[in-house]
């Protein structure tokens, strides 16, 4: 993909992120901060994206803790985020 | 290849990137409503593991040994931390995750730095390099920041300001040896050592911007680390030409920067002057607000407090961080519970900026079972406070300072506040009569209808509500 498609993703994902987040209440500010801290997890991708070609001990060794970063992102992102709004209630 | 299936095909690899899209935007769609939110996490849950399966079909991916390592290694330590976390701990698991991910954000742009020396022999091409350098310097920021934020937050290191002499200026000349070594390479240098100067100078600045931080900043700290590690994660895809990466980072910063803006509003000050550290700037020796003179206070019991409580029409309870630190949120509910039973409305008013970082403070009552309609936020409930009998401060300082509101000249003039004074009684919980965490004076404290009750938050909850169900 040339550069330039690649810009216009990024600056129409940025205005469909402002978009959808700008509305969120203050209650949810928390969980939203952990779901997104679970969706940054996607830098895993990278990691995968480049060990199959990776050569030599340290750079295999960089992106297996690259990949065990990304997967602590989503698993406990995720997690924790549903474990939060489990909580939240309306009242009875 | 002998069987080069349709599965790994580019074309059907980048139809499951689509889906992982449709499913985190309306994920965070349904973010919006603490009914729908739930799902919203799963949903977006579910467009993660779309985007990674995907991503393992591409035929060059390979070392599934190493990768199946990488990933056993995160789970095992995210899944119990996830699991075991306790609610008031939130805003440390929030910063660490939010490092994890910058550090591996560095890792990927250095690796990929150095395979393209070692494959090539040469630079990568501009318009991967510039990328690749921008993630490498954002990354690592986010990284060691967010890691100086949890042990502030853990209180590894102390949670107030931290200043060295010439502190902005070490910081303007580290961000110039960055930016300088980022342009060398940029420009030509085949450098492995220069690239590895500025992981270590970003990571200074990192720590180097995060230390002078103090406490009641941490929302908007928090939420700005949160829009690096996004924006670092994006500059990572336009460097592998992944546009999973890419869609799924910008979604991160766009977040984060809208918190930030939030937050910073809700303080009334810049994020500039925030991350210039302490207020305003300058550092407030605690004690000098009030001129030295001893203004008195009235101190009251917890008999008083329950009386004062029990025959109250209206109670709003304003709560800070002290509630969190003395863990007092499951008393204050069964306090609401046993009120509530008696006819009396309770409702809580959450200052944006109460606590350590964004939303704290409904967390932890949701975690007490507190209905979330119960939680008002401060444009709603400001209004009422006139018509409030007994406006009850838990572990609240700042937000509560009418000296934001009157005084001209004080350091937090012009942030909103949680206009508790104007109820008819006004009771703060309070440790002692130390200054806030900003160490400013609060003239609330010597109203004529202010009362304090002293001592650890949670157990001056309990006494009042044993006295509470005495009467």
């Amino acid at each position: 993909m040339d550069l330039l498609t690649e810009l216009t993703i990024l600056v129409l994902a940025a205005f469909v992120g402002f978009e959808v987040i700008s509305k969120v209440p203050n209650t949810l500010h928390t969980p939203l901060m952990s779901a997104t801290n679970a969706i940054h997890g996607i830098v895993l991708l990278g990691g995968l994206l480049l060990i199959g070609e990776a050569t030599g001990f340290l750079d295999e060794l960089l992106l297996v803790i690259a990949i065990a970063f990304g997967t602590i992102n989503i698993v406990g992102g995720f997690l924790v985020t549903d474990r939060m709004l489990e909580m939240f209630k309306k009242r009875d | 290849m002998y069987t080069a299936s349709f599965l790994q095909d580019p074309d059907f690899i980048r139809v499951l990137y689509i889906i992982a899209f449709i499913c985190f935007i309306v994920g965070l769609r349904f973010l919006n409503h603490p009914r729908t939110a739930r799902r919203g996490n799963a949903i977006a849950a579910v467009g993660m593991a779309f985007a990674v399966v995907a991503t393992l079909l591409y035929d060059f991916v390979g070392d599934y040994l190493l990768i199946a390592v990488g990933i056993a290694i995160g789970t095992a330590v995210g899944v119990p931390a996830a699991r075991s976390v306790k609610m008031t701990a939130m805003p440390q698991m929030v910063a660490l995750f939010n490092g994890v991910g910058g550090g591996a954000v560095a890792l990927i742009s250095f690796v990929e730095y150095r395979e393209a020396l070692e494959h090539t022999g040469a630079n990568p091409v501009l318009e991967q390099l510039i990328p690749i350098l921008f993630a490498a310097i954002v990354g690592s920021i986010s990284f060691w920041g967010s890691n100086i934020a949890f042990g502030k937050l853990q209180e590894i290191i102390p949670g107030r300001p931290i200043q060295l002499p010439g502190q902005q200026i070490i910081n303007i000349v580290l961000l110039a040896v960055v930016i300088a070594c980022a342009v060398i390479i940029a420009a030509g240098s085949e450098s492995e050592l220069l690239f590895l100067a500025i992981l270590v100078g970003a990571a200074l600045l990192g720590n180097m911007f995060v230390l002078p931080i103090g406490g009641a900043d941490m929302p908007v700290v928090i939420s700005l680390l949160n829009a690096f590690t996004g924006l670092s994660a994006a500059a990572a895809g336009l460097a592998l030409d992944n546009v999973a990466l890419i869609v799924g980072g910008m979604l991160v910063g766009a977040s984060g920067s809208i918190l930030t803006m939030l937050m910073a509003e809700a303080m009334n000050r810049s994020i500039p002057n925030i991350v210039a550290g302490g207020f305003g700037g300058v550092t407030i020796t605690p004690g000098a607000a009030g001129d030295g003179e001893e203004r008195p206070v009235r101190s009251t019991g917890a008999a008083d407090v329950a009386i004062q409580l029990a025959y109250a029409s209206r109670v709003v309870v304003a709560p800070g961080y002290g509630m969190a630190v003395a863990q007092a949120q499951h008393t204050v509910r069964e306090l609401a519970d046993e009120l509530e039973k008696r006819g009396v409305r309770v409702d809580y008013a959450i200052h944006p900026v109460a606590g350590r970082m964004p939303g704290h403070m409904n967390v932890l009552l949701a975690e007490a079972d507190v209905p979330y309609d119960h939680l008002k936020e401060m444009d709603e409930i400001n209004p009422e406070f006139p018509q409030t009998d007994v406006a009850l401060v838990i572990g609240a300082n700042d937000v509560t300072n009418p000296a934001a509101r009157e005084e001209e000249g004080s350091p937090i003039y012009g942030m909103p506040i949680l206009d508790v004074d104007k109820a008819a009684q006004v009771i703060v919980l309070k440790r002692s009569m130390n200054t806030g965490f900003a160490g400013i004076d609060n003239p609330l404290f010597y109203n004529d209808n202010t009362a304090l009750l002293f001592g650890d938050a949670k157990e001056s909850v309990a006494s009042v509500l044993a006295e509470v169900k005495e009467l």
